[in-house]
């Protein structure tokens, strides 16, 4: 395909997409559709280190971080999710540095840097239960409805607003992975994640490149947190931090692809529909049974498909689409090990 | 004043020496990690829901069939061991050789087979023994019996494992395997063989650390997250592998857990030792005894 | 004893070895002599099933070594001293021994093996709780030959044990070497050191590039030219 028949590829289904909503009308399925693009934007922020080797459980505390720090701030100082928002992104961005750096300056890499980040999102969790007389512990949140001005709080009731949102913000997250595709980061990166020593020898700046990145993914996935808090209006420790979402976010990324930009977004889509599907074939028995499933197919995907569901088709329909990156050959590697 | 100080003492010396009973179980923790770290090269995120359903069996058992304490903790020990076995032999024996961030991975995907499976099987509420120890007065001091009979069955585990490992053939490979891998076959060695018992052994220890926290804990599907991060944590710093480094690191973490639950809850004892995780990182980046594989 | 018959083996798109035959008769010690790369530790590694041949075959005592998994080869007798001697460095001599004799049969008869080998190597015994890794060059190779011996091996195969070792321990070395054989043991064994190694071998095989370019008794090896020119330095 050219790069303008690619252009327009792109501009009719996004047209396609920003018109949907005035055709088609039903709640629920708007409501799926907001919920997989949200989860897209968040997997697609998780995607732009994973796909560089930096594999991060750490991604669930951003991302519980954006959604809470946002709406405690609503509730106990009435600050706007306008101004609330960037606030919890910063934070957010604080504890990514605050945890990156030393992992970087001292090349915590492979399974150490797996587990550190790992703590960290269960360490979030923590915090977001221990402080319950403000957060509600593990029995959720919910923000203060607007008295006032809707567009102020970033409340709305209709779903065709939410949607245009949250597709906007998907959008925006495919652009910038696109962004550091075509940029010499990539470069960077990807030498960093074949060897870091010889990168560093080549002069490539390892922890401040690493560092950058981190703070790239670790700020949208905190939007992601924040704007999935806006549309619910409701969050518990669960469903926004946590192991159990940075796994998810991993999950979803390997189950459509790391080195597409599309891959964790077709990810989304697959999960989504599935825990929905499961949740509606068992109704309320289906606790559990969804993320069973997940956990089973995970394992499935590492053992045979690591290259995730789009990965695999884009190559077996166009082996010779390009010459693939050094770290794609090997189609296991979804990351370099341990030192 | 001098007696807030006074009593402000000896809650001190208590939480001290509980940290160090607690201690005694995040080190069999992480003992069980960093053996299958040490041998296999892989790390099993899915290790405190291992633990988790130990102490499922051990609830199902004691308070629903009225099995005797001390009857049920063989069969957890044994239960979990086979757990070990049947995870390495499904999900990492056929990643040996791919990269060992896609084994870790695998081992996370369980973590939510696990935690789900629960969930389904047993519903989300909060179950325990029913069994109260009763506390013992020392002084002016309380501690509970639970802690001190699961510190030195800790003990007790641990000291089993180091004699099996240095007293026995096959304790004697699993030391040398993490050494040199590739000619453990002119000893005459089976690796897959090895590696499958140190799964069973690490499952083992898990299980062992299951029938103690039963003690102390409510069990509910996500109970492992409590303490999963802290062993990970603990792994890190002492080194993954290194066995010494994890028993120091697990009991420098359970003073920090125990004295910053002293001054306030205990979750914040968590970030405490999260900090001075990152902290130590600054002053020892290769770990506590600088050996880092 | 040991027979090799058109074995080919390599490394990937590598090949080592081309159509090696090889033979080794009980109680005879033979040497493999050659440069370099030459193919002489992948020889070793074949028989000992560190990695498979793709073509040919192997056969010990008339058993099938090829289709023998590796870690049962050991239990055919045969016994593999690996090149750089590939102790456990972070383990005790006692440790190392005790891992010679892991298969079943060994164990069974650990204690008297024990004392075979601190017979042999009375150094051994001496530093039996010391680190592997810590000794010296001389009594690192004593304990790799004696963990070897510790499975009571009918063919003791030895790869490069002059290797890294100053003169003086080498004569050590093939001191031993020799005692082993006296001892009534099957010996294969690579070495550079070709002087060295014609004094020890009844036999011996000269390797080049992966092919067997000569063949003949110590005697004959030492009188042939091609030997002479690039090998003795005459």
């Amino acid at each position: 395909m050219t790069g303008q028949g690619r252009l327009a590829a792109w501009g009719i289904g996004l047209a396609a997409l920003v018109a949907l909503p005035f055709v088609y009308r039903d709640p629920y399925h708007l409501h799926i559709l907001v919920l997989i693009l949200i989860w897209s934007f968040a997997y697609t922020s998780w995607s732009m280190m994973g796909r560089f080797g930096l594999v991060s459980l750490g991604h669930g505390g951003f991302m519980g971080i954006g959604a809470y720090v946002t709406a405690l701030l609503w509730n106990h100082l009435g600050l706007s999710p306008w101004i609330g928002i960037p606030i919890s992104m910063a934070a957010a961005g604080a504890l990514a540095m605050i945890v990156g750096y030393p992992c970087f300056r001292f090349r915590i890499t492979g399974h150490y840097f797996v587990l550190v980040t790992l703590a960290l999102s269960g360490i979030v969790l923590q915090v977001i239960t221990a402080t319950r007389d403000y957060t509600g512990g593990s029995l959720g949140y919910t923000p203060n409805r607007a008295s006032g001005n809707k567009l102020l709080a970033l409340q709305f009731d209709g779903k065709t607003t939410w949607y245009l949102i949250a597709l906007a913000v998907w959008l925006f997250g495919i652009v910038v992975w696109h962004w550091v595709d075509r940029s010499m980061a990539r470069y960077a990166l990807e030498a960093i994640s074949e060897d870091e020593d010889a990168a560093a020898a080549a002069g490539v700046d390892v922890t401040a490149e690493k560092l950058k990145i981190t703070l790239l993914s670790a700020l949208m996935t905190a939007l992601a947190g924040a704007i999935y808090c806006q549309y619910q209006m409701f969050i518990t420790p669960d469903t926004v931090s946590g192991i159990a979402v940075s796994l998810q976010m991993v999950f979803a990324a390997i189950v459509g692809g790391l080195f597409v930009s599309l891959g964790p977004t077709v990810g989304a889509i697959i999960t989504i529909l599935l825990a929905e599907t499961l949740r509606i074939g068992f109704g309320t028995k289906a606790v559990g049974w969804d993320n069973l499933v997940y956990g089973v197919l995970l394992v499935i995907f590492i053992i045979f498909l690591p290259k995730g569901i789009l990965g695999s088709l884009l190559d077996r329909l166009k082996p010779q689409r390009k010459v693939p990156r050094a770290h794609e050959q090997e189609a296991v590697q979804i990351a370099r090990p341990g030192t | 004043m001098q007696t807030f100080l006074d009593i402000f003492d000896i809650y001190l010396l208590e939480a001290v020496i509980n940290g160090i009973l607690l201690g005694g179980v995040l080190a069999l923790l992480a003992l069980g990690l960093n053996l299958i770290f040490g041998v296999i090269d892989v790390t099993w995120i899915c290790y405190a829901e291992l633990v988790m359903l130990g102490m499922y069996a051990m609830y199902f058992m004691v308070q629903y069939y009225g099995v005797s304490y001390f009857v049920a903790a063989p069969f957890t020990i044994l239960l979990v061991a086979v757990l070990g076995a049947a995870l390495h032999y499904l999900v990492i024996a056929p990643l040996l050789t791919a990269p060992p961030i896609n084994q870790l991975l695998a081992t996370g995907g369980v973590l939510f087979v696990l935690q789900s499976f629960a969930t389904v099987a047993f519903g989300i509420d909060f179950r325990n023994l029913g069994i109260r120890l009763p506390v013992l007065a020392f002084g002016d001091m309380n501690f509970s019996y639970a802690r001190l009979l699961s510190f030195v069955a800790a003990l007790v585990g641990m000291v089993a494992v180091y004699l099996f490992m240095t007293r026995t053939f096959t304790g004697t490979a699993i030391r040398a395997i993490s050494q040199d891998r590739q000619i453990m076959a002119l000893m005459g060695v089976d690796t897959k063989r090895i590696y499958l018992i140190t799964s069973a052994l690490g499952g083992a220890l898990a299980g062992l650390a299951a029938c103690l926290l039963v003690l102390q804990y409510d069990v509910h599907p996500f109970v492992g997250l409590s303490f999963g991060p802290i062993t990970f944590l603990i792994c890190v710093l002492g080194g993954l592998g290194n066995f010494i480094g994890g028993f120091i690191a697990a009991f420098l973490f359970a003073e920090i857990i125990s004295l910053g639950g002293l001054f306030s809850d205990l979750e914040w004892g968590y970030v405490l030792a999260f900090a001075f995780f990152i902290v130590m990182m600054f002053i020892r980046p290769a770990g506590l005894l600088a050996r880092r594989r | 004893m040991l027979e090799l018959r058109g074995v080919n083996a390599g490394y990937g798109t590598f090949q080592a070895l081309f159509d090696v035959n090889l033979d080794v008769k009980a109680g005879e010690a033979v040497g493999v002599i050659g440069p370099n790369g030459a193919g002489k530790t992948t020889l070793m590694r074949i028989i000992s099933g560190l990695i498979r041949p793709s073509r040919g075959s192997i056969t010990m005592e008339g058993v099938d070594v090829v289709a023998t998994p590796p870690h049962k080869i050991v239990s055919l007798g045969i016994a593999h001293v690996p090149e750089n001697r590939r102790l456990f460095p972070q383990l005790t001599v006692d440790d190392n021994l005790k891992m010679g004799a892991f298969m079943k049969e060994a164990r069974d008869h650990y204690a008297e093996r024990l004392e075979v080998v601190f017979d042999l190597f009375p150094r051994l015994k001496e530093r039996r709780h010391q680190m592997a890794g810590t000794m010296s060059g001389g009594e690192q190779q004593m304990c790799a030959i004696g963990r070897a011996l510790m499975s009571n091996p009918k063919l003791l195969l030895l790869d490069e044990p002059s290797a890294g070792l100053a003169p003086v321990v080498v004569q050590q070395v093939f001191e031993l070497v020799k005692r082993i054989r006296a001892s009534g043991l099957t010996v294969l064994i690579v070495e550079q050191n070709v002087q060295q190694v014609l004094k020890v071998v009844d036999r011996a095989y000269l390797i080049e590039a992966g092919t067997i370019r000569a063949s003949g008794t110590s005697a004959e090896m030492l009188a042939s030219d091609t030997v002479k020119e690039a090998y003795l330095g005459v």
